[in-house]
């Protein structure tokens, strides 16, 4: 089974998609020529031609917006926007026109899209190059919203997303291109060559939206993370020898509640963890379904440990990232409760 | 304190406000006949000037003079007439329905018929416009059934939108015509995107995007210009100036530039402008601009000069900020009034007949209002149901929008 770094498995979910569909088209800024700014699409261009790999001009609405129309002809785009930052000029046609073409037509007009986005911090970005923006998608009735958390899941969840009829904004945790970090940050940098989800099959296959997966079972306490905060919790797991049961979502909408249900009634315990900002963050919908689904079950209340309410720092990154000390503080004290 | 010119900031105001006698002497019209007409495949940076006048061919005698006329034959104007007044008896019949309540809202085109009735002409089945909400004409001169526009006014059991939709804000993808957004200009980047595809897969299709004057500041009119540009899409870009974006006058989203097409010469197009009202003008300008997006040649800008003489929708009033006389001196006059008059001067037509095919017209609609009402209209009679409203949000239902369903005791 070949080794894929999450980039090299993006890229193989992309290469294989136009292969058997030209009707997939992808462009972006940077993502031509030179492949992006990191390199997802590296090659492509010489593959496929410069029709159906492209440069963009430096426009979030314009690469959104052309793609939309590109969508309604009967084409599926594959756009990047090269940081999830840079996504607000393109909010407009991202919530009232892509998301809404199918419903406002009466299934006249469709858009087949995907909207890959580079996410999250934890390489000193500052506060435009690490935000995490996905409840300002997951509110978008229309939209379906993916953060894969690791190669073999990145490439099979994005086949899926490519060939799904509506559009899907895909979230790419930057920090994990290249590697599983765990918020160990001082630690030496890990590569996906010694992770068993780093073996990516070279061709086709997917991963479907809408299915979390347990990543750690446990019988004290249900952690639900996505992207980064996956590896993050369970790493936390490990060291604080709490028998934590780690699901990694995948999917955000369509939400897999059902395997969330399921674990909480069995632990009685549930944290959230994401590194967006707190307030009316992902975890606030997350708890809201666990205590109306489970609140008989629950032996303490459900908490969420996320990035704090303030624009993401640049010196002070790691004092902001949700890392395993704050989650294995947060985890300590509700097993206490 | 610092030392130096006070500064002070301009706030563009008309010429003219309510209680003012309406003032057109600073609109420069050019005689009929008087613009030259370039090869489809002129540089544009040779005929810059063409931003700047006004392509006409109707002159007041109802003439057609110049290079521009000759691109209908008589049969084919007279069906535009026929076109123009259908659209202005349908608005007609809708005003009044909005008004007996029988539905929440409606938008008119009174003074704008020959724009969107003329371009469409210009199109082939399977071109796509990306309209906006004042482009009604292209579904009529498309011939697109009546009854289904007013099944969709009416949010009706039969509206092919399942009530899920604002009045107006059509989708006929059979004919050309692009679900309408209410919010603005969003659709003028999908225009140019839509165009983009047509060319990715070799097609021989085209596009046309759709703004009005206001909306031309819309950070989406200018991608799309720039994306016409680099990409040489096959696309017509159609901005509608009718002076007046509800209340504010056309020289606030203007601003300092001469016209609307000028805006067009930055980025390299061929920008024409054209008089909004002579049914003749707007076809030859449209043709034009089509014959160069399907030779491949590239986008175009267009102008269209015209005047919005109703309101901006139902629940506007526009005797709040403009002479209410103001429409009548407007000075290129009314579209269908200047196209009658062509073909009596050329004696294809005459007062009775006029007077006869609009009596006729007015049936027409009516009957088409009667057949909608019998499937409901807005507050009374069959609407949509609520099933419908859940459906549709995704090819497929996720669960918890089932779960919301169920809830909804739907």
């Amino acid at each position: 089974m070949p080794r894929m770094t999450m980039i090299e498995a993006i890229r193989s979910a992309i290469d294989v998609s136009m292969g058997r569909d030209d009707n997939v088209v992808v462009f972006g800024e940077d993502v031509g020529y030179f492949g992006g700014v990191f390199r997802c699409t590296q090659g492509l261009q010489q593959k496929y031609g410069k029709t159906r790999c492209f440069d963009a001009p430096i426009s979030e609405s314009g690469i959104v917006g052309a793609a939309i129309g590109m969508a309604a002809y009967g084409l599926k785009p594959c756009i990047e926007i090269q940081f999830a930052d840079y996504m607000y000029p393109a909010y407009d046609q991202l919530t009232q026109e892509a998301a809404r073409l199918r419903y406002r037509s009466n299934g006249e007009f469709t858009c087949p899209m995907v909207v890959r986005m580079p996410t999250g911090g934890g390489i000193f970005g500052g506060q435009t190059h690490s935000q995490s923006p996905e409840a300002l998608f997951t509110h978008v009735c229309g939209l379906q919203v993916v953060v894969p958390s690791n190669p073999y899941d990145a490439k099979g969840l994005l086949i899926s997303a490519i060939e799904n009829p509506d559009p899907v904004i895909f979230l790419e945790p930057k920090r994990l291109y290249n590697g599983p970090f765990d918020g160990h940050h001082d630690r030496p940098v890990t590569s996906w060559a010694g992770h068993p989800l780093g073996e990516v099959p070279e061709d086709h296959y997917a991963v479907p939206l809408g299915k979390a997966v347990v990543r750690r079972e446990g019988s004290a306490v249900t952690v639900l993370a996505y992207g980064t905060m996956v590896h993050v919790a369970q790493a936390t797991a490990e060291e604080t020898s709490i028998d934590a049961e780690v699901i990694d979502l995948r999917t955000l909408l369509p939400l897999d509640l059902e395997t969330i249900v399921q674990s909480v009634k069995k632990t009685g315990r549930c944290m959230v963890v994401h590194e967006a900002t707190l307030t009316s963050g992902y975890g606030a919908e997350l708890v809201s379904l666990v205590q109306e689904h489970c609140f008989f079950h629950l032996e303490a209340p459900v908490i969420r440990v996320a990035g704090w309410d303030t624009p993401y720092p640049h010196a002070q990154e790691w004092d902001y990232f949700p890392g395993p000390a704050r989650v294995g503080q947060a985890l300590r004290e509700m097993m206490e409760a | 304190m610092r030392d130096g010119q006070r500064l002070s900031l301009h706030v563009p105001e008309p010429e003219v406000r309510p209680g003012d006698k309406p003032d057109f002497s600073k609109v420069t019209i050019p005689k009929a006949g008087s613009v030259r007409r370039p090869e489809v495949d002129a540089d544009p940076e040779t005929i810059r000037d063409l931003a700047f006048s006004i392509i006409r061919v109707l002159n007041r005698e109802g003439e057609a003079v110049g290079p521009w006329a000759g691109t209908l034959t008589t049969e084919e104007l007279l069906e535009g007439l026929k076109h123009m007044m259908l659209l202005r008896a349908f608005d007609a019949r809708m005003l009044t329905a909005q008004r007996q309540g029988k539905t929440s809202f409606y938008m008119q085109h009174l003074g704008e018929e020959a724009v969107s009735c003329a371009f469409q002409r210009a199109l082939l089945p399977g071109d796509m416009n990306f309209p906006t909400y004042r482009q009604a004409g292209l579904l009529i001169a498309g011939g697109y059934p009546m009854v289904d526009m007013m099944n969709q006014i009416y949010s009706n059991d039969a509206d092919p939108l399942k009530g899920r939709q604002l009045p107006v804000l059509y989708s006929a993808r059979d004919h050309g015509f692009f679900t309408v957004s209410g919010n603005l200009a969003t659709q003028y980047i999908q225009a140019v995107g839509w165009a983009m595809a047509s060319a990715i897969k070799q097609d021989t299709k085209i596009a046309a995007g759709w703004i009005g004057d206001g909306s031309t500041a819309e950070s989406d009119f200018h991608t799309a210009l720039v994306f016409a540009s680099t990409y040489r899409a096959p696309v017509i870009l159609n901005v509608v100036n009718n002076q007046w974006a509800i209340s504010t006058f056309q020289g606030v989203a203007r601003g300092g530039s001469g016209t609307f097409a000028a805006r067009g010469l930055g980025y390299g197009l061929p920008s024409l402008r054209v008089d909004g009202n002579d049914y003749l003008a707007v076809h030859a300008v449209a043709k034009w601009a089509a014959e160069r997006a399907r030779q491949n040649i590239g986008p175009t800008l267009i102008e269209y000069v015209t005047y919005r003489v109703g309101a901006h929708s139902t629940s506007d009033d526009p005797s709040a900020y403009r002479p209410k006389e103001e429409s009548e001196a407007w000075p290129l006059g009314d579209p269908v009034i200047r196209l009658k008059n062509h073909l009596i001067r050329i004696g294809a037509w005459s007062e009775e007949r006029h007077k006869q095919a609009e009596a006729e017209i007015r049936d027409t609609v009516v009957a088409a209002q009667k057949e909608a009402e019998r499937h409901g209209t807005l507050h009374s009679g069959g609407r949509p149901s609520m099933r419908d409203m859940f459906e549709g949000v995704y090819a497929e239902m996720p669960a918890h929008l089932k779960r919301q369903r169920q809830q909804a005791g739907v």
